[in-house]
């Protein structure tokens, strides 16, 4: 089981999410986010002061696959979210040690 | 002398059409006074004849009269209620947008505050102290409890409208004033203080201020009898230079907004901001062709004036800001249409559409370099640029007013005699300037002395720790925008 963490371009989520249901995978978690990485913000001005924006709006998405999947549903997160520019975001994975669905405390992966 | 000229020639028309027709005219006017007509109307020079026709020339200078001042009065009703408009929900909504999102209700809580304390005040002595008496510094309170202020009219202000509309009309000015200095103060004043200081300042600054420029006797009124006739049609320095300096006095006084100007303190929603600049457009035309106190010819072209130099300073302001910046804002088209209308409003029943444009033009220049430039330069935080925009826009209006100001437009001073600089009269130029001098000053110090007295009482700024949480919270116990709700 792993988790996928993957930091978006608002602008590409609906391919994103789009090719990930084509994929099979239905489950997500999405949180609006700001941040930055390399990508410098841009500058606004108010009445001849200026702003620099550096936290710039992104997208998370989270979700835990069982590990047959991961590389597929990472391929398709590359191939969607990417525009080439600076400030498509990242992708970080991790190894999870246990899922527990609520309803019926199911365990491990039949809880995914 | 023009408003005669025309009830004398509406009068002389009615009765030329009422003589031949007297026998069908006079029942259908007023049946019940009317002496029944006259069948023998053929037999002239009889006295009952003259005596019917006297009778009806009565009448109907009676109803000229009732006419015009229905016709007046209406006008000048609207243009109160679109004066109050200004302050609320305009002036309210084109500052509330600017500060941050935690000073937003604290903000709009100030410009709606003084829509009620001053009018309360203005109905004890306010009017009074503006427009009773003769004094040459300030009135008296001979109308102190509006005493003597009803239906009948006040012919020294305004001959032809209840003098009870005269003084709600000038109430609404009253309290846009105040309100316009608490750009200056956003974001860190404290609401007792604040409320103790524009009480003070409405009493010592405005009231006298608005006597000497526009109450009779007044030594900077320009048609009763001042020693230095200053133009001032609609506020230049009575509303924008006054509140405008006092602004620029309070900021330097308050000192800096925490963490001004390292941390960046954005406009939390231009789109507010922007209804309410919209909103201040609209309502101006009260403001401005209401001052003509009258649905006159002269209200009309005050109108046309005010809105031509609005939309020509959004342009140059636009513009300065392209060549700056390379993008033309929301927010400088707006302050430009601010600043154009602060500026054209003491010129605005002196001045044809030309003048209007140039001076609005000029005053999108001047108040752009103000905001951007000067305030950087000398490093005073005026919050929401009242000072930049009030205080300089104001200042240029009152000058230019002086040079374009035309007997044509309006013979303020006598038919046929010069009343600016584009009439040969450049004397009035120097007029101009000792009414904005005057009004500098007396805004200088009257805010000084009445800011020390605040701060010795109640204290005007807040805590550093209240001033992070928000004026909204620790003012008012409420917040703008509760998204959990």
């Amino acid at each position: 089981m792993m988790k996928i963490e993957a930091i978006i371009q608002p602008s590409r989520f609906e391919s994103v999410k789009d090719a990930l249901r084509e994929i099979g995978i239905e489950g997500m978690t999405v949180t609006e986010v700001r941040g930055h990485g390399r990508q410098k913000g841009h500058t606004e001005v108010y009445r001849g002061r200026e702003y620099t924006v550096d936290l710039l709006p992104k997208l998370k998405l989270e979700m835990v696959l069982p590990d047959p999947l991961v590389q597929r549903a990472v391929d398709t997160i590359l191939k969607t979210a990417k525009t080439g520019k600076i400030g498509d975001g990242k992708i970080f994975l991790s190894r999870v040690e246990e899922a527990i669905r609520i309803r019926n405390e199911e365990r491990g992966e039949n809880a995914l | 002398m023009k408003r005669l000229g025309w009830t004398c020639c509406f009068l002389m028309t009615m009765v030329l059409a009422a003589v031949p027709l007297l026998a069908q005219e006079a029942p259908s006017s007023s049946p019940t006074s009317s002496p029944a007509a006259t069948p023998g109307a053929t037999s002239a020079a009889s006295p009952e004849i003259s005596k019917a026709v006297s009778e009806q020339l009565k009448q109907l200078d009676q109803r000229v009269t009732a006419a015009q001042s229905a016709g007046d009065n209406a006008w000048m009703l609207v243009s109160a209620a679109l004066v109050l408009m200004m302050t609320g929900p305009g002036l309210a909504l084109f500052y509330g947008g600017l500060v941050r999102r935690k000073n937003t209700l604290a903000i709009m809580m100030q410009s709606f505050l003084l829509m009620a304390l001053i009018s309360v005040l203005w109905a004890l002595v306010g009017y009074s102290l503006c427009f009773g008496g003769n004094g040459p510094v300030i009135g008296g309170f001979e109308h102190a409890f509006l005493r003597g202020v009803g239906a009948d009219p006040n012919p020294d202000y305004a001959g032809t409208i209840p003098q009870a509309t005269f003084m709600v009309y000038q109430l609404m000015f009253a309290i846009i004033t105040p309100a316009l200095i608490t750009g200056a103060t956003a974001e860190r004043m404290k609401f007792s203080g604040t409320v103790l200081f524009l009480t003070l300042w409405f009493l010592v600054v405005y009231a006298p201020l608005a006597h000497m420029v526009w109450g009779k006797g007044g030594f900077l009124n320009a048609s009763l009898g001042g020693k230095f006739p200053t133009l001032d049609f609609a506020g230049g320095t009575v509303v924008h230079i006054s509140s405008g300096v006092s602004a620029l006095v309070c900021a330097l006084y308050l000192g800096k907004r925490t963490g001004y100007p390292k941390q960046p303190m954005p406009p939390h929603s231009l789109v507010l901001s922007f209804i309410g600049a919209c909103l201040l457009w609209v309502g101006w035309f009260g403001f401005n062709a209401g001052s003509a106190l009258a649905a006159s010819a002269l209200a009309t072209s005050a109108f046309v004036a005010t809105h031509f130099a609005t939309a020509a300073a959004a342009m140059s302001w636009s513009i300065a800001e392209w060549i700056k910046n390379g993008r033309p804002s929301a927010l400088g088209a707006i302050s430009g249409a601010v600043a154009g209308l602060v500026a054209i409003t003491p010129a605005a029943g002196f001045v044809g559409p030309m003048p209007a444009l140039a001076i609005g033009f000029i005053a999108g220049l001047v108040c752009y370099y103000m905001v951007t430039k000067v305030k950087s330069i000398f490093g005073y935080d005026d919050a929401l640029d009242a000072f930049g925009v009030h205080g300089a826009g104001g200042t240029i209006g009152a000058l230019l007013t002086g040079v374009f100001a035309q007997q044509v437009i309006n013979p303020i001073f006598g038919a046929g005699k010069a009343v600016g600089g584009m009439d040969g009269h450049w004397g009035q130029l120097g007029n101009q300037l000792v009414g904005v001098l005057i009004a500098w000053g007396f805004a200088l110090v009257g805010t000084i002395v009445l800011l020390k007295t605040t701060d010795m009482i109640t204290g005007v700024r807040v805590s550093e720790t209240e001033e992070i949480e928000g004026l909204d919270i620790t003012q008012h116990g409420e917040e703008a925008y509760n998204l959990e709700s």
